[in-house]
């Protein structure tokens, strides 16, 4: 598969560039391969992240060619034989060396996430919590995000607009989504979705889902549902009317 | 002149290294009992490890076969480790799994469910009954992301990319604290603490098909080696019989055991089911002898037995290993793991959508539709820190040791799904124990300045030196080394040529040369795992060498048989006064004669037992 053409990022958040390397390529080589190459041979100190080579773990999140991807299960035989492949850290966090960027914002919007509260009652047995399959999937199907924050990475709310004290972003609507969504949950999320959470700041671009390499509706099963329980409360006459009756 | 006091320092009542399922768990516990908790990982928190654990956790939850329980657990679980298992901690793992899986599910696990609404729970190889809990086949991360949330709203303290280098004692040996760096930085800091927790996991970065992470250097065993502790059994290293064989750069990566679980089959080249040829006789009363009775059991038949391919890893890895041995091996020197004709596309989704994901991606094949390739790659350390069973404290005072980096609960061969478990039961009981111990000391020990001094010197040694060898093509060699001398099948010439490379090694090893700054160098950080990764596969030659027998997991050549006479014993290994390492073996303790018996019981008799007891 021959010789191959990189530029790689190197420098911090003051200064950097893109440095040119070759690597030699063989049959199945993904792109955390040749950068692993590349930092054995040519460059020992180039900083990147990554650990379970499998797309299990979100660690290795880079942009390729000027798109949000996992280094692990990009192949090098995606792109022609004669393209020059460039290698970016993330664009919407700080970079810390080369790839490797800041991500310790993400790990305070889950902090203010009000975690599982398991309801009492006769569903809550001594055998464990009696759910029906159908039941947990909206919510099994949330919790198969790996935290590699490419939705964060591609939202504009974040990478733009620098509303990072205003929004959580997807990766943590999604986690609001499968605790709202979970069958056996006792807390009440919805006023904090809308106020601390910034459920409002999502205009529904679906730029999230489309880098999701989990494969997950962010946006329509996720995001969408969760807006709606905001307006059901806030703003629906009717259920306001409702609550006021049955003081709910 | 290096001072001290110019280095940052915090101090803690209980400080775990590791935040895998073991760590979380046990810094969780830690929080219930003690003031001041830390944790500390190489990694982002979320990554370790265990976020790759694929088939599940085993329990007796019974929710699918209401006969199993603890005892038969128990039996598997001793059966697994051919009997060298430390009897008080495969007795605590069964007994209390199933009250952690039961936690983990307060804490906002959310597992498949049976259609009662229950936990579900699958077959793995040597386990009686459905005994997995799992989801899908992400079991590893639906468990540390519970953890994690669970856990970041306790009172931890915790540094993620936080490289722990050496263990700090005081004039009385106590432990005392750690000298950490940061990677992203490469500031160092020193934590002072009342008790230490290693939750490190393993080694197996040492071979070059595993498959382990960057994390897995050994650091947990070399730090605890360096701080005077023993190490125990490191002669058994586990390599899981399915890694991927094709393409060369995902050569190791794991292909999950569940795909047997659920009903695949291995073939040779010319199409045989060959798992039948290799039943061994201990297993023979448990095991279908035909496909017919097989396919039975795979259709839900409570009295068919268990279908060949379900065998313990260390039978199905040598199987395997044969097969290619005989010239019967697939295309690229694997067999053929064949899923596609046994169930539907529709179901291989559902219950595997990450083994169907990996192989599409990674290597352009639709599971659904042709057999995967697999063959042998380094998995997991039954050896490691020695430990007391019910506090997890080392030989060291005030050093604790859990998960993976803990020997004794898996003895010679541990079986799938039994790790999982093993974090949640030994976390528990780890930060109880630190907890327990940091109560009765008092005051933190004072560590010893000098030694604090030298950890710091040789780190940045490795940076300063003006020209050296590349501490990447080191680790290459050492892989290397240990794929040919140190693998499934030993032989003594084998291992003595190994035990030389590694010396030979060792010394190169005092001139690599990390080439930039400090900050996050991962040359550096390589050059640092270094030292680990020798003493780790020192450990494992070694022991290899001194065992002159084939048990579970440790397969001899030249001697092919189990031998009474070394089932008496273990191998420890330790760092002795001149500074070289001893490796001796230790009459085992004798065990509690009711957990002898059940062991050794028929499978029919204590079935009978248990279901006696359950009436009563
Ligand atoms: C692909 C794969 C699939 C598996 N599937 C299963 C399964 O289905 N069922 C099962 O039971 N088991 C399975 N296992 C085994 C199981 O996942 C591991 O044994 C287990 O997760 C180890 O957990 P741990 O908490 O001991 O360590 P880990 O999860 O590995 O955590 C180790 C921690 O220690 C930290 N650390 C290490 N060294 C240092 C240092 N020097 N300084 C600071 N921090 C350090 C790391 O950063 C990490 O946080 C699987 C393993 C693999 C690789
Ligand atoms: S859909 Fe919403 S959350 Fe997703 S990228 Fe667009 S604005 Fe951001
Ligand atoms: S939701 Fe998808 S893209 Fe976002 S962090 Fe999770 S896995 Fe990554
Ligand atoms: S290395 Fe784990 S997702 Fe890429």
């Amino acid at each position: 598969m021959g010789n191959r053409k990189f530029k790689i990022y190197r420098g911090d958040n003051t200064k950097g560039e893109l440095v040119d390397y070759n690597c030699d390529i063989t049959e199945g080589m993904v792109v955390l391969d040749a950068m692993h190459r590349i930092q054995a041979d040519d460059a020992n100190d180039m900083a990147c992240r990554w650990n379970c080579k499998a797309g299990k773990c979100g660690s290795c999140s880079v942009e390729i060619n000027g798109r949000p991807k996992l280094a692990c299960m990009t192949r090098m035989n995606e792109y022609s034989p004669d393209e020059t492949i460039m290698i970016t850290p993330l664009k919407a966090f700080p970079i810390i060396k080369d790839t490797v960027t800041d991500v310790s914002w993400n790990y305070k919007q889950n902090k203010k996430i009000k975690p599982f509260s398991p309801v009492q009652n006769k569903k809550n047995t001594e055998k464990g919590l009696v759910m029906q399959q159908v039941d947990v999937e909206r919510t099994q199907h949330f919790r198969k995000c790996i935290e590699c924050y490419l939705c964060q990475n591609v939202c504009h709310v974040i990478r733009d607009q620098g509303a990072q004290d205003k929004f959580v972003g997807p990766r943590f609507m999604i986690r609001l989504a499968s605790l709202e969504m979970h069958p056996m949950d006792d807390a009440d999320r919805i006023p904090a979705i809308k106020e601390d959470h910034g459920s409002g700041m999502c205009n529904i671009t679906r730029c999230c889902t489309e880098v999701c390499p989990e494969d997950i509706q962010i946006t329509d099963d996720g995001i969408i549902p969760l807006k709606e329980r905001v307006v059901d409360r806030y703003f629906d006459p009717v259920m306001i009317l409702f609550r006021k009756i049955f003081k709910k | 002149m290096l001072d001290i006091s110019g280095i940052r320092q915090i101090e803690f009542d209980v400080l775990v290294i590791g935040a895998g399922g073991a760590g979380l768990c046990a810094a969780i516990t830690a929080t219930k009992e003690s003031k001041k908790v830390g944790l500390i990982c190489k990694s982002l928190l979320g990554k370790a490890h265990t976020v790759m654990a694929e088939g599940g956790m085993a329990a007796s939850l019974g929710n699918v076969d209401k006969r199993d329980h603890w005892k038969i657990h128990f039996r598997d679980t001793m059966r697994g480790g051919k009997m060298l298992n430390v009897w008080r901690m495969a007795e605590l793992h069964a007994r209390h799994a199933a009250d952690r899986v039961r936690e983990l599910e307060q804490w906002g696990a959310v597992f498949d469910r049976t259609k009662e609404g229950l936990i579900n729970q699958r077959n793995f190889g040597g386990h009686r009954y459905p005994r997995l809990a799992h989801v899908g086949d992400r079991t590893g991360l639906e468990m540390i992301r519970t953890l994690q949330d669970y856990g970041i709203h306790k009172d931890i303290d915790i540094h993620m990319e936080c490289t722990a280098l050496d263990i700090l004692k005081d004039e009385s040996g106590k432990v005392a604290g750690v000298v950490c760096m940061y990677r992203e930085t490469g500031e160092f800091i020193i934590f002072k603490t009342k008790s230490l927790i290693l939750a490190t996991g393993g080694g197996g970065k040492a071979w070059e098909i595993t498959s382990n992470s960057w994390e897995y250097t050994g650091d947990g065993y070399a730090m605890a080696y360096e701080a005077g502790a023993e190490l125990m059994d490191l002669e058994f290293n586990q390599f899981h019989p399915t890694g991927m064989v094709w393409p060369p750069s995902v050569r190791g990566i794991l292909v999950t055991e569940g795909v047997r679980g659920e009903g695949g089959i291995l073939r040779n080249s010319e199409g045989k089911r060959f798992m039948f040829d290799y039943i061994p006789e201990k297993f023979k009363n448990e095991t279908a002898d035909t496909e017919e009775e097989a396919a039975r059991w795979l259709a839900g038949d409570k009295d068919a037995r268990r279908p060949p391919e379900l065998l313990t890893r260390d039978v199905v890895a040598r199987a395997i290993n044969a097969e290619v041995k005989a010239g019967r091996g697939s295309k690229h020197g694997g067999a053929y793991l064949d899923i596609a004709t046994r169930r539907s596309a529709e179901d291989i989704k559902k219950k595997l959508p990450s083994m169907y994901h990996q192989f599409k991606v990674l290597a352009e094949l639709d599971i659904t539709k042709e057999s995967m390739e697999v063959g042998p790659t380094c998995h997991y350390f039954m050896g490691g820190i020695r430990v007391e069973a019910d506090t997890t404290m080392s030989t060291v005072e005030g050093l604790f040791a859990c998960g993976e980096c803990a020997a004794g609960m898996h003895g010679a061969n541990r079986l799938g799904g039994n790790s999982l478990s093993d974090l949640l039961v030994f976390g528990n009981l780890a930060g109880t124990g630190a907890s327990n111990y940091a109560k009765q000391l008092g005051a933190v020990p004072k560590f010893n300045e000098e030694d604090a001094k030298k950890i710091i010197r040789n780190a940045t040694s490795i940076l300063n030196r003006e020209e050296g060898g590349n501490p990447y093509l080191l680790h290459e060699d050492l892989q290397k080394n240990m794929q040919n001398n140190v693998g499934i099948i030993r032989t003594d010439s084998e291992l003595q040529e190994g035990i030389q490379n590694i010396e030979n090694l060792k010394e190169k090893n005092k001139n690599v040369k990390a080439n930039g700054s400090s900050q996050f160098n991962p040359g550096w950080h390589e050059a640092l795992a270094m030292r680990n990764l020798l003493i780790t596969s020192e450990a494992v030659a070694r022991a290899a060498h001194l065992r002159t027998e084939s048990r579970g997991a440790h397969t001899r050549d030249d001697f092919r048989d189990e031998s009474e006479e070394w089932y008496q014993y273990n191998i420890i290994s330790k760092k002795g006064e001149d500074g070289n390492m001893q490796v001796i073996k230790e009459r085992r303790k004798d065990p509690n004669p009711e957990l002898e018996r059940i062991a050794n019981a028929t499978l029919e008799d204590l079935e009978a037992e248990v279901a006696e007891e359950r009436k009563s």
